[in-house]
């Protein structure tokens, strides 16, 4: 018998003699490697140790409103056009986030941790992954309450330049606010949330009172360094878009950048449990998912 | 080819998606699945999000299978049930693990039944069954697309049998579903289907 193949047959068949066909789906997940390898080659963004799940949806979504016919089409535009890379970079950055979100947590850092950052002349805060910003200013008003920022710096980092113009502008539609400011009440506020901002017809702005105290920076967590020491590293929800190997990369920055007995607070669902770094921390606030960094032996 | 699937496939999944009258609805369903039951129950339950989430402890009370929350790189069991968190997109990667996103709301819903639903049809394929229940809006009708176009068993709470039957409803007019069935029979439905007469 004479057996006569073109190549993607022949691929076919020596999938299927492993055992498993070549579907749809499995040509999608090679094509997605390439176009992450392609990102890295390009323009040095490491997205191949990001959960898959999320990415993949968005990356499927971009094709369909991009009118692209393949992930392949895809790679090609993301290769020879940055600013078609931007138009994705931006997709990767969409997350809802809120002030004061699980109201609890920072009602927990106002009673038990300020206590402990009170003893420092100059304290260090580094929000890693700030997105759009709306955390850094809940940290900054907190702080303004304790009367702790006026030594305070608070560096709010993302590796997203397009995010990080939203924060620094620190203005947000109006209609958002309410459940800000219930969040605010609810984390142990002791005024009112609009005491920090000004109202300009559909958006409110932050006062540059607590903008003074924030410097918002570029630092990609894929790939970047350990800038200053920290008291306290703010790191919520960031974890859960990495897989195990840059989960563990970044909790190693954190451990370093962190000064002896330094706080780290990741978001409800986030937890040390598993990582290769959890052993320097202790549990402060189990619930609220604080740790301290244990004492250097 | 329906059939030829529904035999031949073995399941090992099961998502299920409900948003307004839920808790009705998942009590006349989930305790019934008796112990043995042979796939992973995965549920998006639209609700708020706030710090005590009492729907777990709830349903674990009267289930007979082990409910939990779904967390971040948990692997997914057979016999258990998994209840997506509030305030966050649940997700199923490729190597049968969860994930967690808080990506932009879909459907106005986070969690969202579309979400769990196509990520689940990437990871289980012909080995998911959809199952989309009472609710007042659109989420889950093209997830369960999602799950039809890959060759998993599609499900609908008939909408009559719905205390809100717009999802039901709008999951009907997007895809040729397989069983659209009342409330009342879908446990005895999966049962039967994953564990034979004896059961259900």
């Amino acid at each position: 018998m004479k057996y006569k193949f073109n190549v993607s047959q022949l691929y076919l068949f020596l999938n299927g003699t492993q055992g498993r066909t070549m579907n749809q789906l499995d040509l999608q997940n090679f094509e997605i490697n390439q176009l992450l390898e392609s990102i890295y080659f390009r323009y040095g963004y490491d997205f191949r140790n990001y959960a898959r799940a999320s990415l993949e949806r968005k990356v499927i979504k971009r094709v369909a409103l991009s009118g692209l016919s393949s992930v392949t089409e895809m790679n090609q535009k993301v290769l020879y056009e940055p600013e078609f890379f931007n138009l994705f970079l931006k997709d990767m950055s969409v997350t809802v986030t809120e002030m004061f979100r699980d109201p609890y947590v920072f009602k927990k850092i106002r009673q038990q941790v300020c206590s402990h950052l009170k003893t420092y002349s100059r304290i260090n805060i580094w929000h890693a992954g700030c997105a759009t910003g709306e955390e850094a200013y809940s940290i900054a008003v907190l702080l303004a309450e304790e009367d702790l920022l006026k030594r305070s710096r608070i560096y709010a980092t993302d590796y997203n330049n397009h995010s990080l113009e939203i924060a620094k502008k620190g203005s947000y539609a109006i209609d958002k606010i309410a459940p800000y400011a219930q969040n605010y009440l609810e984390a142990g506020g002791q005024t009112c949330l609009s005491d920090y901002y000004q109202v300009h017809q559909q958006t409110i702005s932050f006062h540059s009172s607590l903008q003074d105290h924030i410097t918002f920076a570029n630092h990609n967590l894929m790939k970047d360094q350990v800038f200053a020491q920290m008291h306290l590293i703010m790191c919520r929800n960031v974890l859960i878009y990495f897989n195990n190997a840059l989960q563990e990369r970044v909790v190693g920055l954190f451990k370093d950048s962190l000064v002896h007995r330094g706080f780290l607070v990741l978001g409800e669902k986030e937890s040390l449990e598993f990582n290769a770094h959890g052993k320097a921390f202790e549990e402060f606030g189990k619930n609220e998912r604080i740790y301290r960094k244990k004492s250097d032996l | 080819m329906n059939a030829f699937i529904e035999k031949k496939a073995t399941y090992k999944a099961l998502v299920v998606g409900v948003s307004a009258g839920g808790l009705k609805a998942l009590c006349s369903i989930l305790p019934k699945l008796p112990v043995g039951f042979p796939v992973s129950v995965i549920v998006v339950q639209h609700r708020k999000h706030m710090a005590g989430d009492y729907l777990i402890e709830y349903l674990a009370k009267r289930c007979q299978l082990a409910v939990q929350l779904a967390l971040p790189s948990q692997p997914i069991t057979p016999g258990s049930i998994y209840i997506a968190p509030t305030g966050y997109h649940l997700l199923v990667e490729r190597n049968a693990t969860f994930s967690l996103s808080i990506d932009a709301r879909v459907n106005y819903s986070i969690p969202a039944i579309d979400v769990l639903f196509e990520s689940a049809a990437i990871c289980y394929q012909h080995q998911l069954i959809g199952l989309i229940l009472t609710g007042a809006n659109h989420d889950g009708s093209l997830g369960l697309k999602t799950v039809k176009k890959y060759h998993g068993l599609t499900l609908v709470q008939s909408p009559d049998s719905a205390e809100y039957p717009e999802m039901p409803d709008a999951a009907i007019a997007a895809t040729q579903v397989d069983h659209i069935l009342p409330l009342s029979q879908i446990a005895s439905f999966l049962t039967r289907l994953l564990m034979g007469d004896d059961h259900g």
